[in-house]
């Protein structure tokens, strides 16, 4: 199966449209950055503490922020996953002493707005660990007369742990103690006992991350500072490997593709933390290759002196490129949209990091680095024209290609 | 070319193998087999659930405790050189930031006297710089170097002392490393398998300082009253120390005990600690062992001071002050902790010693289990479906070809995993996002070499010259692709922390592994399907 066999576009002539794009996006962008006072960043960048909770029966966000505001000062955000009894509650930075009793105080707020009745000596299974669940058995379990050593002690309390996170069956929730009879090890007497010292809650606590001030600071100061440094290198290695007019096209490329991702971050309202610099990263990396590629088949047909201006030579590349340009990128399309669509919560703004930028990044090679290579030509060249001259066979002295040896037999462009 | 792709054909296998082998061990059952992946793949915190702490280690405590008995050391030589002096005190430091600036402040020494002063501070305090600030009013600050040893000690001591009370707490996997430079003070405590680090935290704020003093006075009720007894100063050589209330909800008042300056017995000369069963049925207490040395200078205070009370402070505060009641070589008993959890904790405290320095929690990321496994599983079947795609696509597109492309793809993912065992690296989330994505990008090098082959099939040439041509042209394309994200990933690895990390570990092996599966071993399967006796017609590409 060919697609692509023999194609020939007139990509640069066509590059206006793309470009307008290009310019209407990235002013969306900045649009949107400016009214928001920036991008939003997550917890990693600017402190706070995040906490995921998954409910038995999920309350509606705003019930959940009236509970939490009584307790905890400053911004509450609260985000509901989509597809499960799960929400994701964020509270703004505040300082290190602060940040120490956060935690405590939002899970007792939580504890009595949404486990009612509960009382309060008993352990809350969903809400413990199986160290702790250990602990509080022991002594009770022995007064009952049930005669355990440590290790089966620690072996049941594994058990009971198991069941109630196995993914996607209970997920972490015990919905009722006497759910708990199916367990391995749990006999009448024991579930008694366990009983009489624990209680089932109705949430759990999946995930919590405090962020100190400092540590977000730093980080936001770093991120910034990595993504230039991973922008000069790559403009040094290619600058190094072809000219620097090719490193600078492909820099600007890749920016281009940088500030419309976090645009586009901006304008669908989604957090940058620390994977979504990954994955700008990984962006910038995936960008050059295909811009590499490109730039590659250029210097290729220019050292076998194809017939044609420079313009012409450029979109030969372009076309012979395609094929591989297209699979190529769908197929990390493809791996990038079955993370999103499957990868879960946690890496949910990485995948959309990356599908945007896949996309972003491929038509950049061809419509925003190339026109700046033929732009600079028709700069250096002097010539008012699009790079269309009477010369034969295209070399000019500016856009050269080094360390040619052989003149191979000239191939005309189909 | 027979032999030639013998050999190619031997070293694939040989890799093959051993990396099935760094994966899975030799198992000789279904339950071994779980076993050694488990024992092979280590899984960060983020995916087998754990909690991660960042703690800022406060070296001002440290610095201005070097300044106090600087400070003490200078007093003393100063009273015994007779030197007529105003004042002898401390500028504290109050941040991690000024924690070097920690001072002795000189007040008050006559000018004549100030030769003598400065050839005792030569004598007493080599390690710090003397700075005059007026005729009579000295500074001194520790020398840069001596400053810099005493961060770093300070660092050290503060990591093995947390490491020890970790792993006194059974938590055996847990590691406490330095997190970047020294100059930050930050340690890094990774905890598999805790999902509540409130206990850990606990301890780690303890800091477990026991002294026994020689009781002079009291109880007294408030310090103005212990005073007052003792006509409105102390007497030399002696100190106060405050008792907390005791008691159900503090029913039984703190007060002040007048003990002796110095402790009979302190922290270090503690040799062990355990928690034993106390007097009365139900209650606990910590049982200590001194030192040989230590239970020497014990035993002949107890014999001498039969009768009088002992008391037993705990950081800085008086926990109980039992009556001697004969004499007492080498071990004690802290009685009255309320739970054998106390009693437990509190040994482990004795034992592993205090904190150089206070800390402070700059983050802290738990992870339950129940989400640690749910991101596994996510993980899991976006890769599967993003391989499935891939693989489908490769076999539509390029025919016979697709599987030497699919063969490929399956011995990169099998040479990534083997790597991550053998570099003992973490896979974490955003690792597993790696290995999807390498999946991805590593195909882009065999759609290169196809594309260049079907180019020149298409401009006429033979097929054994076209796959050659395919390539040798492509080669150097794929050499440059991919040191560009090899880049972008280094500097990913240098500036990220965990789980970050984990994902440039995985895409930088996933890429150096492509570039032997794309060129070497795809070549070697298509060499392998030209050189067969029956000759090809035509290239299935």
């Amino acid at each position: 199966m060919e697609i692509f066999k023999q194609t020939n576009y007139d990509f640069i002539g066509k590059k206006w449209p793309f470009i307008i794009l290009s310019l209407v996006l990235t002013a969306a962008g900045f649009v949107s950055l400016f009214i928001k006072g920036g991008p939003k960043y997550g917890i990693d960048f600017n402190g706070g503490a995040l906490m995921d909770v998954s409910f038995l029966k999920r309350p509606s966000a705003e019930a959940i922020r009236s509970a939490l505001r009584q307790k905890i000062s400053g911004e509450i955000e609260v985000q509901e996953v989509s597809g499960k009894q799960e929400v994701l509650i964020q509270t703004g930075a505040r300082d290190d002493k602060a940040l120490q009793i956060v935690r405590g105080d939002m899970i007792s707020t939580l504890d009595s707005a949404f486990n009612p009745g509960a009382n309060s000596q008993k352990l809350d299974i969903n809400t413990s660990g199986q160290a702790t669940l250990a602990d509080r058995l022991r002594d009770p379990l022995g007064r009952a007369g049930v005669g355990l050593n440590e290790d089966q002690l620690q072996t049941l309390t594994k058990a009971i742990m198991n069941y109630r996170d196995t993914p996607s069956v209970h997920s972490g929730l015990v919905a009722s103690l006497d759910d708990l009879s199916s367990v391995p090890g749990v006999t009448p007497k024991v579930l008694d006992v366990i009983k009489q010292e624990c209680q089932a809650g109705n949430f759990a606590i999946r995930s919590v991350e405090i962020v100190g001030p400092k540590i977000g600071a730093d980080l936001r100061q770093q991120a910034i500072n990595v993504v230039l440094i991973a922008l000069a290198a790559m403009l040094v290695y290619i600058a190094f490997r072809f000219e620097w007019i090719y490193g600078v096209a492909a820099v600007i490329a890749v920016f281009h593709d940088t500030l419309i991702t976090i645009g586009l971050f901006s304008l669908f309202n989604k957090q940058i933390d620390l994977t979504v610099i990954a994955a700008l990263l990984t962006l910038v990396g995936y960008s050059m290759n295909d811009t590499i590629v490109t730039f590659d088949r250029i210097r290729e047909n220019l050292k076998l002196q194809v017939r044609g201006s420079f313009t012409d030579i450029v979109n030969l590349s372009i076309n012979q490129t395609l094929s591989r340009t297209v699979l190529t990128s769908g197929l990390t399309f493809l791996t990038a949209i079955s993370l999103l669509l499957f990868g879960g919560q946690v890496l949910s703004g990485f995948s959309f990091a990356l599908v945007v930028g896949i996309i972003v990044g491929t038509y950049s090679s061809i419509f925003v680095a190339s026109p700046i290579l033929i732009f600079w030509q028709g700069l250096a060249e002097g010539r008012t024209s699009q790079g269309r001259s009477p010369a034969p066979a295209g070399r000019t002295s500016s856009v050269s290609d080094k360390g040619v040896k052989t003149v191979k037999p000239v191939k005309t462009a189909k | 070319m027979k032999t030639n792709l013998r050999y190619k054909f031997l070293f694939i296998v040989g890799v093959v193998l051993v990396c099935i082998y760094g994966i899975i061990g030799l198992p000789k059952s279904k339950e071994e087999l779980i076993a050694n992946w488990h024992e092979r793949i280590h899984l960060g915190l983020d995916l087998s659930g754990g909690t991660y702490l960042v703690i800022q280690v406060q070296q001002q405590d440290a610095f201005n405790q070097e300044a106090s008995s600087g400070a003490d050391r200078i007093k003393d030589a100063i009273r015994k050189a007779n030197i007529p002096v105003g004042e002898v005190s401390v500028g504290e430091a109050k941040d991690l930031q000024d924690a070097k600036s920690a001072a002795i402040l000189v007040k008050g020494i006559p000018a004549t006297s100030a030769g003598s002063f400065r050839s005792l501070v030569n004598e007493q305090l080599a390690e710090w710089v003397l700075t005059q600030q007026n005729p009579t009013d000295y500074r001194l600050t520790l020398k840069p170097t001596a400053a810099l040893a005493l961060w770093k000690n300070t660092l050290d001591l503060s990591k093995n002392t947390i490491d020890k009370k970790i792993n006194a707490l059974g938590l055996t996997e847990a590691t406490v490393q330095q997190r970047r430079e020294d100059a930050d003070s930050e340690l890094l405590v990774q905890m598999p398998g805790v999902d509540d680090p409130a206990r850990v935290k606990q301890i780690i704020q303890t800091a477990g300082v026991l002294e026994l003093y020689d009781v002079k006075g009291g109880p007294f009720q408030s310090r103005d009253e212990a005073l007052a007894q003792n006509g409105g100063v102390l007497p030399v050589g002696t100190k106060l120390i405050g008792q907390p209330p005791t008691g159900a909800a503090g029913s039984r008042g703190g007060g002040v005990y007048l003990v002796a300056r110095t402790p009979v017995v302190r922290g270090p000369d503690i040799r062990d600690a355990k928690p034993e069963s106390g007097q009365l049925p139900g209650s606990w207490s910590t049982g200590f062992v001194l030192s040989q040395e230590a239970a020497k200078r014990f035993a002949d205070f107890t014999a001498s001071h039969i009768g009088s009370p002992l008391a037993i402070v705990l950081d800085g505060k008086v926990l109980q002050a039992p009556s001697i009641k004969n004499q007492i070589s080498d071990q004690g008993v802290i009685e009255g902790q309320p739970t054998q959890q106390d009693a437990n904790d509190l040994a482990l405290n004795l034992k592993a010693g205090s904190l150089p320095a206070s800390v402070k929690y700059e983050q802290e990321d738990t992870v339950g289990p129940s989400l640690g496994a749910d991101s596994i599983r996510e993980g899991f079947y976006a890769g599967i479906a993003g391989v499935l795609a891939v693989i489908v696509v490769m076999l539509v597109y390029y025919k016979k070809s697709g599987i030497n492309a699919t063969l490929a793809l399956v011995l990169n993912a099998i040479i990534l995993v083997a790597c991550l065992s053998y570099f003992d690296a973490v896979l974490t989330l955003p690792g597993i996002a790696g290995i999807i994505l390498t999946i991805g990008m590593a195909v882009d090098s065999n759609v290169l070499i196809f594309e260049r082959i079907r180019e020149e099939l298409r401009a006429g040439k033979a097929i054994i010259p076209a796959v050659d041509a395919g390539f040798a042209k492509a080669f150097l394309t794929i050499i440059d692709t991919h040191i560009t994200t090899v880049v972008s990933c280094a500097i990913l690895f240098l500036f990220g922390s965990g789980p970050v990390k984990g994902f440039a570990v995985t895409l930088v092996i996933g890429l150096v592994a492509n570039v032997f599966t794309a060129v070497f071993v795809s070549k070697a399967i298509f060499e392998w399907e030209l050189s067969r006796p029956k000759p090809v017609e035509a290239l299935s590409i």
